[in-house]
């Protein structure tokens, strides 16, 4: 598990370093700084989605199987909200910016660097959503 | 551990159905055989990359050859490139440490034995998929078929107005794929050594191999995953119009250069680290002494890894990086010299005073420490950023790389087939056949290499198809090509060994080499359940222990 997460920092790496390296670089607009928002909210929801799923996993081993489930879909919740969040701040981009990954270094860096970590929250969502129906059926347990 | 063997019901071992077999070998999630399918496919892909290599040398054996067009001269030479080392040396690597890591760590398989039959297949594939490329690779444009934009497709090349068609679709996806089965390789055989030692094998315990392994190991998931990653971006860059590498619209060209080296030069460490692992396994062995210097071969082996994340960029000196850097690139190459001086000493200092055997592995190994010394020499010589200006792109950097994948990697796997092949078919090479195969292999190997870097010297730059007369090049290269094909009849002996040996070679036993590693404890070929009992180890040459125990290595430790 170390080493898979080691591999996809090592990926990630890459791609920051990418929009990193271009920064500044933009022949033509939108820049960073013109159409980008601190998005405060969604990120308070992703990062509380590990607490969550870290006290989940704690009533599971105390094999508190209801608090279990509640915190688990609450984990997919805020998973789900901050999916929401990147699709709607990349709506207004696209809409109101007309900004697409095909319109500058930085519409190219940041779709791709944003679309792999959205990627990353999908398919961890796809496997919490798994866990969460065995959790429905009651099929999880201490184990 | 003689009684090592669990009595099979005599039902079990009828003669089952080919059918059956195939199934067996396609279906299956025992380590044992998916190192075999691993190495097994390594070895066509070796021919077919072997035979574009030929065809490259048939080309420029004299100048203005008409032997094959530029664009198949360019697809030879990237489809060589790219089969040797990602579905030649890596497999093959890849191949021998899931056959032997659980078997010398006492265990009964990889720790994630479906992930390992999925990273195999995984890299199957993108073999398939890069040789797919000489069919579909026109596709609806009908140019070109298979890639020809070199081994590391470089930007701008590699975009879409200069490489059109899918050919280099084909490389990308071949490359992404067969990463990610890296990938999946490297955690499945770090989880092994961490978690599934037997008894009593402490990690200062572990034989050598295992060590280099893990090593190893750990590099491919900081190596290889720039490289997948980059080819997601250059897919990017193809398919949605992004501007990464595209500098027109400000993007970077040099970028692309520094992801693919920030994999590539530490990927010649993940090559070569397993081979140093044959070295310290097989050289000891035939010394008939323990290895000398354990804990310094591996503080040795760590500080390569860790040194040769930081030298990619002494690929690029010619592109005209400040002076800082290029001090930097320069210094830290030519650091990597002295770990991998500290193994060759060692590896010397088993040899010294030892009763040496010279058997065909013990050959290949003397080979191997002869021709890595002079293709790590001549590394330092390039290593100088000033000199490496004069030289960058020529035939000398070519002499220097194929000295240290063919001398170093090659041999030493050479090395490892005539060793572990006995505990892999239960039967031997044959010597004398094995003897002729190291023998034509070692004349052709320096007839080729040896000559190749006087026409570097002399100016001769790489990836050209043909050349002027009257410049002093044509002999050089005729004795070049000459050499390339006493190796290709070599291998062919070689070939011929691994059949004839697998149905009329000796009969093996279960440790004919009088080693110390546990898989030469039990029957060859192993049984698939590995150890009946769990071997329980006190030191790091447990069969020696055995063999006296009188004098056991665990009272020295």
């Amino acid at each position: 598990m170390a080493g898979l997460i080691l591999a996809e920092s090592a990926i990630f790496t890459i791609f920051v370093v990418a929009y990193l390296f271009y920064l500044g670089k933009n022949i033509t607009g939108p820049t960073p700084r013109e159409v980008l928002e601190t998005p405060i909210f969604y990120t308070i929801c992703l990062l509380s989605s590990s607490l969550t799923i870290h006290l989940a996993a704690r009533f599971l081993a105390r094999g508190i199987g209801f608090a279990f489930l509640g915190l688990w879909l609450l984990t997919i919740a805020l998973g789900g909200l901050f999916l929401y969040g990147t699709a709607e701040e990349w709506h207004r981009l696209i809409y109101e910016h007309g900004l697409t990954i095909s319109t500058n270094l930085f519409g190219t860096t940041y779709y791709s660097l944003v679309g792999l970590h959205a990627f990353h929250v999908t398919a961890g969502l796809i496997m919490l959503a798994i866990v969460a129906v065995f959790g429905l059926a009651g099929r999880v347990g201490v184990k | 551990m003689s009684s090592n063997v669990i009595t099979v019901s005599v039902g079990q071992t009828d003669a089952k159905p080919w059918v059956d077999e195939l199934h067996h070998w396609l279906a299956t999630v025992d380590h044992k055989r998916l190192g075999i399918l691993y190495i097994v496919s390594a070895l066509m892909f070796l021919l077919i990359g072997g035979i574009e290599a030929l065809i490259i040398r048939i080309q420029l054996m004299h100048s203005h050859n008409n032997f094959v067009s530029p664009e198949v001269f360019n697809r030879m030479f990237t489809m060589h490139g790219t089969t040797m080392i990602f579905f030649v040396a890596m497999p093959i690597l890849f191949g021998f440490a899931n056959y032997l890591v659980p078997l010398m760590i006492g265990a009964r398989d990889m720790a994630f034995p479906r992930l390992n039959a999925f990273s195999f297949w995984l890299s199957f594939l993108g073999g398939l998929l890069l040789y797919f490329s000489f069919l579909g690779g026109s596709g609806l444009y009908g140019a070109g078929s298979a890639p020809d934009v070199g081994w590391w497709s470089y930007a701008p090349l590699g975009a879409r107005a200069f490489s059109p068609g899918h050919s280099s679709d084909y490389w990308t996806l071949a490359l992404l794929v067969s990463g990610f089965g890296s990938i999946g390789t490297a955690i499945n055989i770090i989880a092994t050594i961490l978690c599934l030692r037997c008894p009593g094998m402490k990690i200062n315990r572990m034989p050598l191999l295992v060590w280099m392994n893990l090593v190893m190991a750990g590099m491919v998931l900081i190596a290889i995953t720039p490289l997948s990653a980059a080819q997601i971006i250059l897919l990017i860059d193809r398919y949605f119009g992004g501007h990464f590498f595209d500098t027109q619209a400000g993007g970077s060209a040099v970028l692309w250069m520094h992801f693919f080296w920030i994999f590539g030069h530490p990927e010649v460490y993940v090559l070569i680290i397993p081979c140093f692992a044959f070295m310290s396994e097989i050289i000891p062995v035939f010394s008939r002494k323990p290895i000398f210097g354990y804990p310094v071969m591996v503080a040795a082996t760590v500080c390569i890894a860790f040194v040769s994340m930081s030298v990619w960029a002494h690929h690029m000196f010619t592109i005209g990086m400040n002076s800082y850097a290029n001090s930097f690139f320069t210094l830290t190459t030519m650091a990597v010299g002295i770990p991998t001086g500290i193994k060759i000493f060692n590896w010397i200092g088993t040899m010294w005073g030892g009763r040496i055997q010279f058997k065909t592995p013990m050959l290949f190994s003397i080979g191997f420490l002869f021709q890595f010394l002079i293709a790590g020499l001549t590394g330092i010589m390039m290593a100088a950023s000033p000199f490496d200006w004069q030289l960058s792109l020529s035939y000398f950097v070519v002499a220097h790389f194929h000295y240290v994948i063919v001398g170093g990697i090659l041999f030493a796997l050479f090395a490892a087939f005539y060793y572990w092949y006995p505990k892999m078919t239960g039967r031997m090479l044959s010597e004398r056949l094995g003897k002729w195969h190291f023998w034509l292999f070692l004349i052709g190997f320096h007839l080729t290499f040896d000559v190749m870097h006087i026409p570097g010297l002399l100016g001769m730059p790489r990836r050209i198809y043909t050349y002027e007369p009257g410049r002093g090049w044509d002999t050089l290269n005729f004795i070049i090509s000459i050499g390339a094909f006493i190796q290709a009849l070599a291998i062919l002996v070689f070939v011929a060994n691994l059949i004839f040996s697998y149905f009329k070679g000796v009969r093996a036993g279960n440790d004919p080499w009088d080693a110390w590693t546990l898989e030469w404890s039990i029957s060859s070929p192993p049984p698939a359940y590995n150890f009946a009992t769990v071997p329980v180890v006190a030191s790091r040459r447990p069969l020696w222990d055995l063999k006296h125990p009188e004098n056991p290595d665990s009272r020295y430790e």
